[in-house]
């Protein structure tokens, strides 16, 4: 079967420090599948090797069955593989309406032009409309991204991902550091994704977690520990042990 | 109701790219100074030469975040190329002339490219300079075809499209230089207002963010970086055509610092900050130089001093403080002049 996303032996170091260990996860279509693991177990780095960011020492990476292992970020954003940052990656000196604009642009194939006005193409126009729509930001497009409340900026880092229509995504702690209140809309956006996307979730909120994902895989000191359904992960005494055990 | 969002998208996306009343006033008020002090045409073709030049510039620091001090090699090959062209006769058509040493420019401009979008600030500062200080001692060490520290001799603009001649008090300069400024100024404000120019903007914000979105961001930085290679190429063949001199100052270091300066002055980011800062810039010079010929620079200076310690912005504030106040009072409106000002270089 061709998995939507997988890793082959993925292996990094920084110097003598070995952060992913021979990791192989293979992620089926339209799965919700989580990787947790306690801090500093290497999630963000593997995250980071995944999009391109940082290059592997060793192991290869299929997205849809293609090695995208030599690609460089953007090429694998237009293959669509797609991310959220766990802090906030925007552009505060321009506004939400822009930077869905400039995602819809890229993947529609105008982001290179320069003859043409912004907002002079309707099915751009009418994207754009729909992912603010969708995220409760219509009201505040016009605005500076970085005069936004701290959870309609998240909205925003979630809202620019999805506007590049990924066939894989990856989300990199979603609700990290939202105040209680706007917690709700993040977790609703993250939950109305259509099915047939693929959503890798790293989370520390075990309740989201296990609300959300069929599948989780535990990551180690950069090793897979153990991989399984919710809740043969939640018995299984290994994760207790490491990762339970210590939150409990 | 998902039309109606598609339409009000769609409007406030062109929102940017709309010509303001306050930008039509600036154009004719150029116009009118053109006009009104025909005494004065060589100091105002110099003032529209540096506007050109840091247009060029604007557009890489401005709108992409490249920093340079070495844009006078681009300003130096077109202003050699024109030279030569005439003298050697290959070329006896101004404009054509014009368009031909801003491509050698261009040229220039996309072999360096590669080098200066690798690395940070400091780096692309010390790579442009270096660029800069190679492109003088190439010119110096080849003093057959230069002309070297006497500079290029015989140089003779032939009249434009054959029927206006340059005259010796620089009117044909003047609006001959008035004429490329407006176009190029044309071609850049359709560059910036376009998905190619906002994903410039979005690379400067945050190159990361930008990447993960799709945006080839060496690809676009290289191609700005090109863009402005042209210009800075067509501000130097302006210099050439309207004095009719070129010589090794061309590629200065002063000349690439002064123009830091005048974006400074003017603000980056907004197109009209490179035009009002080399207007602004010149006008101090030459105003200084009359007080005090000798130490003109002190003041220069500290013009530059008290502009970043107060800030652009309260500065802009203060300027348009009594034209706002008088436009509420007559018109209702809320300000004389929006700038999208970004943050100082």
């Amino acid at each position: 079967m061709t998995y939507a996303l997988e890793t082959r032996g993925l292996d990094k170091h920084f110097g003598g420090l070995h952060v992913t260990r021979d990791l192989s996860l293979k992620i089926a279509p339209g799965a919700r599948h989580a990787l947790i693991g306690p801090n500093g177990a290497g999630k963000t780095t593997v995250i980071n090797q995944l999009t391109g960011v940082l290059e592997p020492s060793a192991g290869r990476i299929l997205l849809e069955g293609q090695d995208i292992t030599d690609l460089p970020v953007h090429k694998r954003v237009l293959r669509g593989l797609s991310r959220t940052f766990q802090i906030n990656q925007l552009y505060p000196d321009l506004t939400p309406l822009e930077t869905i604009g400039l995602a819809v642009s890229e993947r529609l194939g105008g982001g290179g032009n320069w003859w043409r006005r912004m907002g002079t193409r309707d099915d751009i126009n009418a994207e754009i409309a729909e992912t603010l729509e969708r995220f409760r930001l219509l009201d505040v497009m016009n605005d500076r991204t970085s005069t936004l409340p701290y959870g309609k900026q998240r909205l925003l880092e979630i809202a620019v991902a999805i506007a590049a229509k990924p066939r894989v995504l990856l989300l990199d702690e979603p609700a990290a550091g939202v105040p209680e209140g706007e917690r709700k809309d993040i977790l609703a956006a993250v939950a109305a994704l259509p099915r047939d996307v693929t959503v890798l979730l790293i989370e520390h909120d075990m309740d989201l977690v296990f609300s959300f994902a069929d599948r989780i895989s535990v990551l180690v000191s950069g090793a897979l520990l153990v991989e399984g359904a919710p809740d043969e992960v939640a018995r299984d005494p290994q994760v207790k042990a490491v990762y339970l055990g210590e939150a409990a | 109701m998902t039309t109606n969002a598609q339409t009000e998208v769609g409007f406030h996306a062109r929102q940017h790219g709309r010509w303001h009343w306050s930008e039509f006033a600036f154009w004719i008020v150029v116009l009118a100074v053109g006009l009104a002090f025909p005494s004065r045409y060589l100091i105002m073709t110099e003032i529209l030469r540096l506007a050109l030049f840091a247009l060029s510039l604007d557009l890489i620091l401005g709108y992409a975040g490249i920093v340079s001090l070495g844009h006078a090699a681009f300003f130096g090959v077109g202003a050699y190329c024109a030279g030569l062209l005439s003298v050697h006769g290959l070329i006896n058509e101004p404009v054509l002339a014009l368009i031909v040493a801003g491509l050698a420019a261009t040229v220039l401009g996309f072999a360096t490219s590669f080098l200066v979008i690798r690395g940070a600030d400091l780096t692309r500062l010390m790579v442009t300079l270096g660029i800069a200080l190679l492109m003088e001692a190439l010119a110096e060490r080849f003093s057959n075809i230069t002309g070297g520290t006497d500079g290029l001799q015989g140089i003779d603009i032939q009249p434009i499209f054959g029927v206006f001649a340059f005259d010796m008090f620089g009117k044909t300069g003047f609006f001959y230089a008035l004429a490329v400024l407006f176009v190029l100024f044309l071609l850049a404000r359709m560059i910036v207002h376009s998905p190619f120019g906002l994903s410039l903007r979005a690379i400067k914000n945050n190159p990361l963010r930008a990447a993960a979105i799709g945006i080839p961001v060496n690809k676009r930085l290289i191609a700005i970086y090109t863009v402005a290679a042209f210009y800075a190429g067509i501000a130097g063949a302006l210099f050439t055509q309207t004095t009719a001199l070129a010589s090794l100052d061309v590629f200065s270091f002063e000349r690439s610092a002064d123009l830091v300066l005048m974006l400074v002055i003017g603000g980056s980011g907004y197109l009209y900050g490179g035009l009002i800062g080399a207007a602004v810039f010149r006008m101090l010079q030459e105003l200084f130089q009359w007080i005090t010929p000798q130490y003109w620079m002190f003041w220069i200076g500290l013009v530059l001093v008290v502009i970043v310690l107060v800030g652009r912005h309260r500065i802009h504030a203060y300027a348009l403080w009594l034209p706002n106040l008088v436009l509420r009072q007559i018109a209702g409106r809320k300000a004389a002049v929006a700038l999208t000002d970004n943050e100082a270089p």
